[in-house]
């Protein structure tokens, strides 16, 4: 822990400088009764479309991640008009296809105790205790159909030698629920879902708009009905109107510049919506992974994400001395600090994802960190190639090895890896009720783009269970049942809303290329991740946040004023694609401090320095903060509203995580 | 090109693969006669009775059930066929990768202009089959079409032993001229250039190779296959030139 | 280390292009390629010119949206000790004074946008003719009820890595995207769940390949030497065996 921000511990928070209390959220839709029952009688309750009627309703789903593909692909099958976008040249491309380790789904094909019921407990548990039951309940209640479509659609699962599919165990789990397709397996099913989404273009069902950024919602009396966005080749801003608005756009963690997303992953979709009254449920929840490639220098873009299993062998370590700097083969054992072994004896190496990471961020503080800034540890596989020898090391770990090799240029086989945490999934986003609505009626939101399930922390294999659970099956329950409620009538492109939403971003344009200042957009960026990673990144403290606050506001100030934005509008200009999003993320940050600001206790992914253990654990305060943040827009220059939606646990008793 | 008012079966069947079916086809039916011709020249060191035996036998096969010349008169048809159909599928096929490469240069790089692993034999396909072309053509005159014709002694002077109305003294007196045997040798190497790609192409393209190792193999039996049959028809001509064989 | 970049430049689909020149003076060996050009376009920007248009996203060698030619091979292959895309290629690869030429990936069925950015659509159209199986959502069987054999199911995953990258058009001398097509072929025509659409999958498959100008396959290889997923050459020997199996059987 950083020494400076120590004193202010006791303070505070001045509630009012930053945000304003407003309403509780009354209902989440979630259906009451006994909570096993609670989807099959939403979905029987639900209004139904007639199928002759579905080719009339135009249906927008915003990206083609797990999330977006599935859904596009389902409703399209089920008969309705849609249209999808993404930003990257094809839908294959969005950045589900980067998830590695696996999927959870609660089969219990290995017979080893794994039920819906302990699915469910694991998750909200893993989410420490911040998330909804219900939501929980019912994405374990159809993982099992994921696996099972996903079969059919002929992604390459891992397999056994009998030819049944193969599981293994990921995250800290007790049971092997996770399904994979070795170390690709976002990848293998992505391209299921791009390739059922590509049937029904095919079939004329589906329209997909590659290359279009959203850049605005449009909302007509009170309901989303279109977007307007950009054509990325052309340049061209159109408007697109539909009966309803589907967003699937993905996480935000890019906010912090250097995370493991892609270079155009963005919180834009959504935080237009939010600009335009949707709620954005607890943004400061953001999950670093531990074991990410460091960061080599300053003109780094991104970071590399090596999985988890690494820990099962490697041991992690750094000098017990930060003047150490010798080669780490030279130092022998007794000037070593395996320093999980001994904080944790139980677990050791395998801590849960939040511990591991910033323990790293300890003794980096300390100034004990290694490789280029001091900012890594050694993850030491030399143990494991003594005991188990060199081959087994390999067939284990190979691939991971060589990405390493490849990415650093130095063989982890024969000199220890140098790991550190990375920003990796955000469990905040767009607020939604149980059925992905979000506050603006005819908005859904799914994947990582909503809130919703995973609580304050998310356990591994669960975001792509989550996005594919949202696509092909609640989504598709869920929106037909609002288009069944809701006949509308069909809004003209010269609709006045329609052109002052197309205004809106036209003039932003405008404004981004008029500025022409002397600071390029990306350093814009680094500079808003350096604040972010610094003070609302692994540990927050009160101080920290207010001056994060406050650095953002001048740094929003200061981009507005002297942003450098080359090009024309209407050309293929990537520095206006990134400004606009950055644009976006200045916004955002400030919200993500803010929150995280309020949320006085600690819980999985967000730790607050005040709230810890004598030994120096998350805290969490349940009777104070057990409730979801839903942030209402303030308005420009105004303060953001925070809704209250509390959370009741009815089935899963609160308890502190302990992994002593 | 495919039009919309085809069936995908009629598409299909005008694709591109369905060209290089034909162009594996053709060349196999090809390949199966020069084997046979590759052998039938080695009669050559049986002396001048067991050569135009050769020649002649090539004609009395299955008599008296086919007519006299019935194997050649069925085996021609066939052959012109395949290199019509060779040459027309080659020719469709040409013109489809060089518009599908894009207009133009296509890469302004110099460096790595052979590419990553291309075999040189990859490369010459096309012309060194139009050097086989060229070549067969020389090749019938000199051997089958002028001597039937106008047995004029002055052809011999391009090509040289046409005259000879003996199969034996016609190949020796030709081989015994060096740039006769240098037009053939530049050929014969086409030919195995040629067919050091074109046979692993086509088993290729015949779908036969099913794992990445039978590539290799393939690769490895093409370019033996083309060495044998490169050796089996340089050895006549230079064991004429040498005297080895001889008049 | 110092460098000297040859980038093509290329305002827009309509304009004919050039080569530029660019020194690079202080290359960090650690950069990835696209690194390097972020940092020049930094530059560029500074120096009020239009910074270099070249695609990319993930940046992890997965999601197949970078990719130039480098040295006259797609994703600087020559360069590279290992198979790669270009994100995961390294500055290390090269030596200091190296000249290194950029060019976009070329072929007529991908229309150069700008500069190193072209317009792959092509590859989404091949896949949406005939590359997937048809299950509706919800009608899927228990997963467990059709054992795979292993053998196939690791032959099917291999070919279903390939990222959609375009490499393989950029290398192959006739511009075929056949290693990109047979990749789909086999990965759904081993699997049990693709045996009943295998003939109309190739069928049109190849159709639409044809139909987007691609060439043919003359065999050469290129291809799976610089795809950075390592798709194997066999594949396209299964996609030629299909072919000539679905057009024996006749109409579908
Ligand atoms: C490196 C890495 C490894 C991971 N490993 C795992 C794992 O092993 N297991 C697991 O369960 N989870 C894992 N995750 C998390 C998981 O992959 C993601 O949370 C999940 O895939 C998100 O899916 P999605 O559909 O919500 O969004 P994405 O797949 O990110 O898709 C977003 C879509 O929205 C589009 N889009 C975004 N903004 C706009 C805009 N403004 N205009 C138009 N289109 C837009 C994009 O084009 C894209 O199509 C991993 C994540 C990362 C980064
Ligand atoms: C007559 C002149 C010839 C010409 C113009 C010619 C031309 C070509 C060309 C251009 C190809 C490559 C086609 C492609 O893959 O795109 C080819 C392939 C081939 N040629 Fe020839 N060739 C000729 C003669 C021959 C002969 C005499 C033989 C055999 C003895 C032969 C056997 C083959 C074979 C086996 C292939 C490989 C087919 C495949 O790729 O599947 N060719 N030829
Ligand atoms: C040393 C090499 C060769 C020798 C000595 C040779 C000799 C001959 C002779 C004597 C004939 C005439 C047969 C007859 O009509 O009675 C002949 C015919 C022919 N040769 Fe060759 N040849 C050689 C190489 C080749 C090659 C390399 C090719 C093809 C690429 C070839 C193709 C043919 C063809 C197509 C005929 C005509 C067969 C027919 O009558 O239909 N020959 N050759
Ligand atoms: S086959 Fe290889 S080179 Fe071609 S698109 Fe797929 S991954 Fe890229
Ligand atoms: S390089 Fe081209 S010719 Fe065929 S084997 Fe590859 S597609
Ligand atoms: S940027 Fe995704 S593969 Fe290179």
């Amino acid at each position: 822990m950083s020494t400076e921000t120590m004193p202010d511990t006791h303070s505070s928070i001045d509630a009012d400088d930053y945000f304003v209390l407003g309403d509780p959220i009354a209902d989440t839709a979630a259906p009451a009764g006994p909570i096993k029952d609670r989807w099959s009688k939403r979905r029987f309750d639900a209004h139904l479309v007639n199928p002759a009627n579905r080719r009339k309703i135009k249906i927008i789903i915003v990206g083609t991640g797990l999330a977006g593909g599935a859904a596009a692909a389902t409703l399209g099958e089920a008969g309705y008009q849609v249209e999808s976008f993404c930003y990257q040249d094809s839908p294959r491309r969005a950045h589900s296809i980067a998830a590695q380790g696996g999927i959870n789904a609660a089969k219990n094909y290995k017979n080893d105790g794994d039920s819906i019921d302990r699915l469910f407990y694991d998750t909200v548990k893993g989410g420490d205790y911040r998330a909804r039951e219900s939501n929980v309940y019912r994405l374990a209640e159809v993982s099992a159909n994921i696996i099972d479509q996903c079969v059919a659609q002929g992604v390459p699962f891992a397999r056994e030698y009998g030819g049944l599919l193969d599981t293994r165990s990921f995250g800290g789990v007790q049971v092997q629920r996770t399904f994979y397709a070795r170390g690709q397996t976002g990848q293998q099913l992505l391209i299921g879902a791009y390739q059922a989404l590509q049937r029904q273009v095919n079939a004329g069902t589906v329209r997909m708009h590659t290359r279009h950024d959203m850049l605005e919602l449009i909302v007509v009396d009170g309901r989303a009905r279109g977007i307007v966005t950009r054509d990325l080749i052309t340049g061209e801003v159109e408007a697109w109107t539909a009966d309803v608005v589907i967003l699937a756009t993905g996480g935000y963690g890019n906010v912090f510049f250097l995370s493991t997303n892609a270079m155009g992953s963005n919180v834009t979709a959504g935080w237009r919506a939010h600009r335009k009254g949707a709620y954005f449920g607890n943004p400061c929840y953001t999950q670093i992974h531990p074991t990410c490639i460091p960061v080599s220098g300053d003109y780094q873009s991104k970071l590399t994400l090596m999985s988890e299993s690494l820990r099962n062998d490697g041991r992690i370590w750094v000098p017990k001395s930060g003047e150490d700097k010798r080669d780490p083969r030279d130092i022998p054992e007794e000037d070593r600090d395996y320093y999980l072994e001994r904080r944790y004896p139980a677990f050791g190496n395998l801590v849960p994802r939040d511990i591991a990471s910033r323990a790293a961020k300890y003794v980096c503080d300390e100034g004990r960190g290694v490789g280029p800034g001091g900012l890594g540890v050694y993850l030491d596989f030399a143990d494991a190639i003594n005991r188990l020898g060199r081959k087994a090391v390999e067939a284990k770990y190979g691939n991971l090895f060589d990405m390493y090799a490849q990415i650093t240029g130095e063989n982890p086989y024969e000199t220890p890896m140098r790991i550190y945490p990375a920003v990796h999934y955000t469990m905040g986003g767009l607020w939604v009720d149980y059925d992905l609505q979000s506050s603006i009626p005819g908005l859904f939101v799914g994947g990582e783009a909503n809130f919703s399930d995973h609580g304050a922390n998310r356990l591994g294999a669960s975001a792509l269970m989550q996005g594919l659970a949202d696509g092909y099956f609640v989504l598709p329950a869920t929106v037909p049942d609002y288009l069944a409620e809701h006949k509308l009538a069909p809004v003209p492109l010269d609709h006045p809303d329609v052109l002052e939403a197309v205004q809106s971003v036209k003039d932003r344009i405008d404004l981004l290329l008029s500025i022409q200042g002397h600071r390029t957009v990306d350093s814009f960026h680094k500079e808003l991740g350096h604040i972010m990673w610094e003070y609302c990144g692994m540990e927050r403290t009160e101080s920290g946040l207010k001056k994060a606050i406050a650095e953002i506001r001048r740094l929003k100030a200061e981009f507005w004023s002297d942003v450098l934005v080359t090009g024309k509008g209407l050309e293929l200009n990537q520095a206006l694609e990134r400004a606009n999003r950055v644009a976006d993320f200045i916004e955002l940050g400030e919200l993500m401090c803010i929150d995280a600001l309020e949320r006085r206790e600690s819980a999985g992914g967000h730790f607050r320095g005040e709230s810890q253990t004598e030994d120096g654990e998350a805290l969490r305060h349940d009777d104070e903060y057990a409730y979801v943040a839903a942030w209402e827009w303030g308005g420009d220059g105004g303060r953001p509203i925070l809704h209250k939606e509390d959370l009741v646990y009815e089935y899963v008793e609160m308890k502190q995580r302990s992994y002593k | 090109m495919a039009t919309s008012s085809l069936t995908v079966h009629q598409r299909a069947a005008r694709s591109l693969v369905v060209s290089k079916y034909v162009m594996a086809i053709s060349g196999i039916l090809m390949i199966g006669f020069l084997i046979a011709h590759m052998l039938g020249n080695l009669h050559i060191f049986g002396g001048r009775e067991e050569f135009n035996h050769y020649a002649e036998g090539l004609r009395e096969f299955g008599m008296p059930i086919l007519p006299y010349g019935g194997l050649l008169w069925i085996m021609r048809p066939v052959l012109v066929i395949a290199v019509v159909a060779h040459i027309w599928s080659a020719v469709r096929l040409t013109r489809r990768d060089r518009a599908a490469r894009g207009s133009g240069k296509r890469y302004q790089s110099t460096q790595h202009r052979r590419g990553v692993q291309r075999t040189y034999a990859s490369f010459t396909m096309r012309w060194g089959g139009v050097t086989i072309a060229l070549f067969v053509i020389y090749h019938l005159l000199q051997f089958t079409l002028l001597p039937k014709l106008a047995l004029n002694p002055a052809t011999d002077g391009v090509f040289p032993g046409s005259s000879n109305p003996d199969p034996y003294e016609r190949t020796v007196t030709g081989f015994m001229v060096w740039w006769v045997v240098l037009i053939y040798t530049v050929a014969i190497l086409a030919l195995g250039m040629h067919l050091r790609h074109g046979v692993y192409s086509a088993i290729a393209t015949l779908g036969l190779i099913k794992r990445p190792i039978g590539r290799t193999r393939a690769l490895a039996g093409a370019a033996a296959f083309a060495l044998l049959l490169c050796l089996g028809f340089l050895i006549p001509p230079f064991a004429v030139l040498f005297g080895v064989v001889s008049l | 280390m110092k460098i000297t970049l040859r980038v093509w430049r290329q305002k827009n689909a309509e304009d004919p292009g050039h080569m530029q020149t660019i020194e690079v003076p202080d290359v960090s060996s650690h950069m990835s390629f696209l690194e390097m050009l972020d940092v020049v376009n930094e530059r560029l920007a500074l120096d009020g010119e239009d910074p270099i248009a070249f695609d990319s996203d993930c940046r992890e060698g997965i999601c197949g949206m970078c990719g130039v030619v480098i040295n006259g091979i797609p994703h600087g292959r020559a360069d590279s000790p290992v198979q790669t895309t270009t994100c995961q290629l390294h500055m290390r690869s090269f030596v200091d004074g190296a000249v290194i030429d950029v060019e976009p990936f070329r072929s007529e069925a991908f229309p150069i946008i700008k500069d190193l950015a072209v317009d792959r659509s092509a590859l989404d159209r091949v896949i949406e003719s005939g590359g997937y199986i048809s299950v509706n959502t919800g009608s899927a069987p228990e997963a467990n009820s059709t054992p795979v054999p292993k053998a196939h199911a690791d032959h099917a995953f291999e070919s279903a890595t390939c990222i959609g990258c375009g490499a393989c058009v950029a290398a192959c001398p006739n511009g075929s995207a056949m290693l990109f097509t047979s990749a789909k072929i086999t990965h759904l025509g081993l699997l049990p769940q693709g045996q009943p659409e295998r003939d109309s999958r190739v069928l049109n498959m190849v159709a639409q390949h044809d139909a987007e100008g691609f060439g043919g396959c003359t065999n050469i290889g290129e291809c799976t030497a610089v795809c950075p997923k390592g798709i194997p050459f066999d594949n396209i020997s299964r996609l030629n065996h299909d072919l000539l199996g679905a057009l024996v059987r006749g109409e579908d």
